[in-house]
């Protein structure tokens, strides 16, 4: 080995490095950022070193530092304007997104590697076969698979599971077309063709796999193609023998995994019955009409703006609903308008409130809520017998005691233990189901009362009443 | 099996074994940023989409090299910005601007909070 290319690699270790060491400064708000910055080092000069590697192997034409060049520049713009001009609430699309554009590299680099060398008379390296087919497949499947999951966060294709008939039989043929494809690719008689009919049945597997799953089910579905992504940057590593894609690959393809199971399990879902697919509508407000069921107290916002004001603990409770209705604003504003008045509030949070993992504790932080108050499950479950009034916007399922029970489409689901609280004040548009499609008994507990309006207008009705009342 | 395959292989393992490691620790609050990061640090993939260049010399070549180092640089300065900026709104009381005050993060807030302002002085 050159000395440069001890240079080379020994910055690729220390990008590594960086890359583990920022992951773990992310296990606190406090040193997060910092891990952020240390990453991005790590990154820029294992970036540089490849620079200057490319420049030092001097085969580079006029052209190939055109486009290197340009393909950087517009990439880098387009990447810079989206992370900058997102709103919160579309996270899970930009992430989706860049999933898609790593693993659609990832496929590339691999393409290039066989391309090139496939014709020539060494032919294919017998360690990269296997690592070429997998990251074809797997960047492949990712590039389609997150560019529909995107579209269905976005509204831009529908968000309800598309299932068609016949639709296993695609699968089927397209499965059997990559396995095929993929053991063709391996042997000495492996041709462009192939490596061509083996990306276009990816790219529809990715689709027909992202299509049937419902938008409600898209954190897990975000977390696995995470974790796509990682492995498939892995297997590019494999194939041109670069040690820091490799190191980067898994330690994100590890991420996605361990954020595919805890989502998986916090919705009380098996890995394969989501992807199998056809549940999840989510977003559907069908169901009972408001004040169907007599046995439901309903609340005015002066009644709930007394309750509020005379609490000594408030915990709120807020899920997707609130997010679709863009409250966040408005609760933290009650919320700071009930502490100025010396009543504790704090936010518990379920995992899956959102679209991706975490994302509620995005959009609350957004709205200035100190990360001090946004309490895990875990934390917050043994405070709730110590709470006057548990304030439940746009959450449904994740409330529902009904868990605790066998024999329901939700037993055995970890929930917020909303019901131990004093009383508890429901604001909802609807007596509608939530996303399993169950009466939620919470609602018809005599210590709860509905509040029937958009969580948004509710939210700024209470606060007006809490400050003409009491204020 | 190759030495190079064997090496690299040990430290796709090791790796995974790593990972699992440090991002378990991760609290819940903070796993939407931490995908993000993830999400950056496979911008690594710019490092394979650069070398394409070394040996393109074809049309095809060419049009490869454009198209991966376009999607990898895209994901590597986007998600870096982005998770940055996420980090920067998880705030400790202390340092959310008077607490009760304006703050500059977005017109509703700010207007929601001179309200909240109003009511508490009246």
């Amino acid at each position: 080995m050159s000395a440069f290319d001890t240079v080379v690699r020994l910055i690729y270790l220390g990008a590594a490095t960086c890359f583990v060491l920022g992951l773990h400064l992310m296990n606190s708000p406090v040193t997060a950022r910092r891990g952020n910055q240390l990453s991005a080092a790590g990154m820029a000069a294992a970036i540089v070193a490849t620079l200057a590697a490319v420049i030092h192997a001097g085969t580079v034409t006029a052209a190939g530092w055109i486009v290197l060049i340009a393909g950087i520049l517009v990439g880098s713009a387009a990447g810079l304007y989206s992370a900058r001009t997102v709103k919160m609430t579309a996270m899970p699309q930009l992430v989706s997104l860049f999933n898609a554009v790593g693993g659609g590299a990832a496929c590339i680099v691999a393409i290039h590697d066989f391309v090139r060398t496939v014709g020539t008379s060494a032919g294919v390296p017998e360690q990269a076969a296997v690592a070429t087919a997998l990251d074809v497949i797997i960047g492949a499947v990712t590039f389609s698979g997150s560019l529909i999951a995107a579209g269905k966060l976005q509204g831009v294709v529908s968000g309800a599971p598309v299932v068609f008939r016949g639709a296993r039989a695609v699968n089927v043929v397209l499965a059997v077309l990559m396995a095929g494809g993929a053991i063709w690719l391996m042997t000495p008689a492996a041709n462009v063709a192939v490596l061509i009919v083996l990306i276009l049945a990816s790219l529809g597997f990715g689709v027909t796999m992202v299509m049937p799953i419902g938008g409600a089910d898209m954190p897990v579905v975000i977390s696995l193609l995470n974790a796509f992504t990682g492995t498939a940057v892995a297997m590019a590593g494999f194939v041109i023998g670069n040690a820091v894609l490799i190191t980067a690959g898994a330690l994100v393809g590890a991420s996605g995994s361990i954020l595919t199971k805890l989502m998986a399990d916090a919705m009380n879902r098996s890995l394969a019955n989501i992807v199998i697919g056809g549940f999840g509508t989510g977003d559907s407000a069908a169901g009972a009409l408001v004040g169907a069921d007599s046995s439901v107290r309903t609340v005015d916002a002066d009644d709930a703006a007394i309750q509020l004001a005379y609490a000594h603990k408030v915990i709120v409770v807020p899920g997707y609903g609130l997010a679709a209705a863009q409250a966040q604003h408005e609760v933290q504003a009650l919320a700071q308008l009930l502490e100025t008045r010396g009543v504790d509030v704090s936010y518990a949070i379920h995992p899956v409130a959102g679209r991706m993992p975490g994302h509620m504790n995005v959009l609350l932080a957004e709205a200035n809520v100190p990360y001090s108050q946004l309490k895990e499950m875990e934390e917050i479950n043994p405070e709730f017998a110590r709470a006057d009034v548990a304030l439940v916007i746009g959450a449904n399922d994740v409330t529902n005691p009904a868990a605790r029970r066998p024999g329901t489409p939700i037993s055995g689901m970890p929930i917020l233990d909303v019901d131990q609280a004093r009383s508890i004040i429901v604001i909802k548009r609807s007596m509608g189901h939530g996303y399993a499609g169950i009466d939620n008994e919470l609602y018809l507990d005599p210590k709860t009362s509905m509040y029937f309006a958009d969580g948004k207008r509710a939210l700024t009705e209470i606060a007006a009443a809490v400050k003409t009342l009491v204020g | 099996m190759s030495q190079a395959l064997i090496a690299d292989i040990t430290i796709f393992v090791l790796s995974l074994l790593v990972g699992f490691e440090v991002i378990s620790k991760v609290p819940s609050m903070l796993h939407t940023p931490l995908m993000s990061a993830a999400n950056s640090i496979h911008g690594i993939v710019l490092a394979g989409a650069m070398l394409i260049a070394v040996t393109a010399n074809n049309a095809l070549g060419y049009v490869l090299a454009f198209v991966a180092s376009a999607f990898a640089a895209a994901n590597v300065v986007g998600g870096y910005v982005v998770t940055g900026r996420m980090l920067r709104m998880f705030r400790k009381r202390s340092e959310i601007p008077g607490e009760a005050a304006a703050s500059a993060n977005g017109q509703v807030s700010a207007a929601a909070s001179r309200e909240v302002n109003k009511g508490a002085a009246s």
